[in-house]
């Protein structure tokens, strides 16, 4: 007998949807989210910050769905850490709270999300340089912004978007764009997405038009970026430019994190249009595995309202395979999230081909540090390719990228774009990292009390 | 460096960075308390000893790794403030005695 008929791991659009949605349907539902509120990234502590005019009217859209949320009857664990996932008994392995609990589910609902993709240019690790959401949460969850000339670098929604906020909060940043893709040729790939997605891009164009109201400088067709400074970002440099810079916020789109669906050994696709890897699921989520599913930008990136969308779907499947929801009623209630979906992914061909990455920043040159934690340069792993490295999980023992505490999270991508290009092999034929549990780090600690606590429950 | 906005965020809890008390707003992470403090570093990196602060707020990067309430090692960015907390920085790598 499971604990639980769902467990959702991940409290953004895609696991709020899906624990609302799954309530309704009757089932009983866990969600276990790192955060300490609901919302995910693009709705970070939503329900906290949408007074504040830099961000809330952005937020205000996300405030329904946490009401909903709150509200369904879900079991929410917040900064509560899913550390292992067991997909063929169903046993998730949690962290809270100082320790650890293990709890059981027939169905799981991978609800992650995105990261930021890595932007290794040169001096990235200095401080002072961080990314471009990164600036965005601690205006979120903490209302707090730069000090000092601040240069936001980079292309894709979330520049324009945080230039307007940053700006609304009264330091307007000097944003340069590293955008190589033509608006003409992104239109060429955009089919008949520019109709459906309008409402989008319209949105899109008046972020723009208000960041140049107040006062954002922009400065276009930007190659070469570097950092430099002795113990911190002093000055931001590129090909014939630099200026002053306290804050580097770096921004080359976002990509789905697969930390969890990778370590499970879901399968997996690459994702050619947006340059990443995504898990292999089907219209409702349904994966390789026969117990686990995915939803939102976890799964590929969507954006909030087609995680939404997704979200509902896997709850609906969910309560079909568990039979809770008849075959006719599942036909019935599945038209309204898929149109929903279908609408909100309208607009993403042209931006994924406008905003394509650089090869720049997919492999960099080769005094560039790829790996953060273990501080191995681009050069080096092109010398270990070159050598004999044939993929990640072989990098791990020339130069131990992957081994430090991020597990890989960053660098994985860079390092497999790199093994690819010295091996003159497509992406996709580099076989990608493998992590393993912990997930995250968990204490000696935590688990003894995990463990006394079992044992004091023991007759 | 960061800086609160008082008009909209009032900082009203008080923690303890590197042993100066600073005030955050409620709902901040001990990341973004080292940053409103304005220290150089939250950690130097055990290979090179090179100073890092956050990078990806997000949980993701574990360049926020810092000695909180004397457990080191934690995720500065995942861990919200409550009154009294220790934050402090860490110096390469964690000595295997100590």
């Amino acid at each position: 007998m499971s604990d639980f008929d769902l467990a959702v791991i991940g409290a953004g659009p895609a696991g709020m949807a899906a624990a609302v949605e799954a309530r309704l349907q009757g089932l009983i539902v866990l969600v276990v989210d790192e955060n300490a509120a609901p919302g995910g990234q693009v709705f970070r502590a939503a329900e906290a910050c949408a007074p504040d005019p830099a961000v809330g009217p952005d937020i205000m859209p996300g405030l329904p769905l946490i009401a909903a949320f709150r509200g369904c009857g879900a079991d929410y664990r917040a900064a509560t850490t899913l550390w292992h996932l067991d997909p063929e008994e169903g046993v998730l392995s949690l962290a809270a709270a100082g320790t650890t609990e293990t709890v059981t589910a027939r169905r799981v609902l991978l609800a992650t999300g995105a990261q930021e993709r890595p932007v290794p240019i040169p001096g990235w690790t200095l401080p002072g340089v961080m990314g471009a959401g990164a600036a965005q949460i601690l205006l979120k969850t903490a209302g707090a912004v730069p000090v000092g000339p601040t240069v936001l670098a980079g292309q894709g929604p979330l520049v324009w978007l945080l230039a307007v906020q940053l700006a609304r909060a009264g330091v307007a940043p000097l944003v340069l764009e590293t955008r190589t893709v033509s608006i003409a040729a992104a239109l060429a790939k955009a089919g008949g997405g520019l109709v459906a997605g309008r409402g989008l891009l319209a949105k899109g164009l008046s972020l723009m038009a208000e960041a140049r109201r107040r006062g954002v400088r922009v400065i276009r067709g930007v190659r070469g970026l570097r950092a430099e400074g002795a113990n911190r970002v002093e000055r931001v440099a590129w090909e014939g430019g630099s200026a002053p810079c306290d804050t580097l916020l770096l921004h080359e789109g976002v990509i789905p994190s697969t930390h969890v669906s990778r370590a499970i050994g879901l399968d997996h696709a690459w994702d050619a249009d947006q340059a990443c890897w995504r898990p292999v699921a089907d219209d409702f989520g349904a994966t390789s595995s026969a117990r686990v599913a995915v939803a939102g930008d976890g799964a590929g990136i969507g954006g909030w309202q087609a995680a939404a969308a997704a979200g509902r779907l896997a709850a609906l499947d969910a309560a079909r395979r568990l039979g809770a929801l008849s075959e006719d009623s599942f036909a019935r209630e599945i038209a309204a999230p898929l149109a929903a979906r279908r609408a909100a992914l309208a607009l993403r061909p042209f931006l994924d081909a406008l905003y394509a990455p650089p090869n720049a920043v997919l492999t960099p040159p080769d005094e560039t540090i790829a790996c953060r934690c273990e501080e191995v340069t681009a050069g080096a792993i092109r010398r270990a390719a070159a050598l004999g490295a044939t993929g990640p999980n072989q990098l791990k023992a020339y130069l131990r990228c992957g081994m430090g505490p991020c597990q890989g999270r960053v660098c994985a991508p860079t390092v497999a774009a790199l093994i690819a290009e010295v091996r003159g092999l497509a992406p996709q034929e580099v076989p990608p990292l493998r992590p393993r549990a912990p997930y995250k780090p968990v204490t000696v600690g935590m688990l003894a009390a995990s463990a006394e606590s079992l044992q004091q429950s023991a007759p | 460096m960061f800086r609160a906005r008082p008009e909209v965020r009032p900082a009203t809890v008080e923690v303890l960075v590197e042993g100066t008390p600073v005030l955050v707003p409620e709902g901040a992470t001990a990341a973004a308390a080292v940053l409103l403090a304005g220290l150089p570093a939250i950690r130097e990196t055990p290979v090179t000893g090179s100073p890092r602060l956050p990078l990806c707020q997000m949980g993701v990067c574990f360049d926020c790794l810092a000695e909180i309430d004397g457990i080191p090692n934690r995720q500065a960015c995942m861990v919200t403030v409550v009154p009294g907390m220790r934050i402090a920085r860490q110096h390469g790598a964690r000595e295997a005695l100590r």
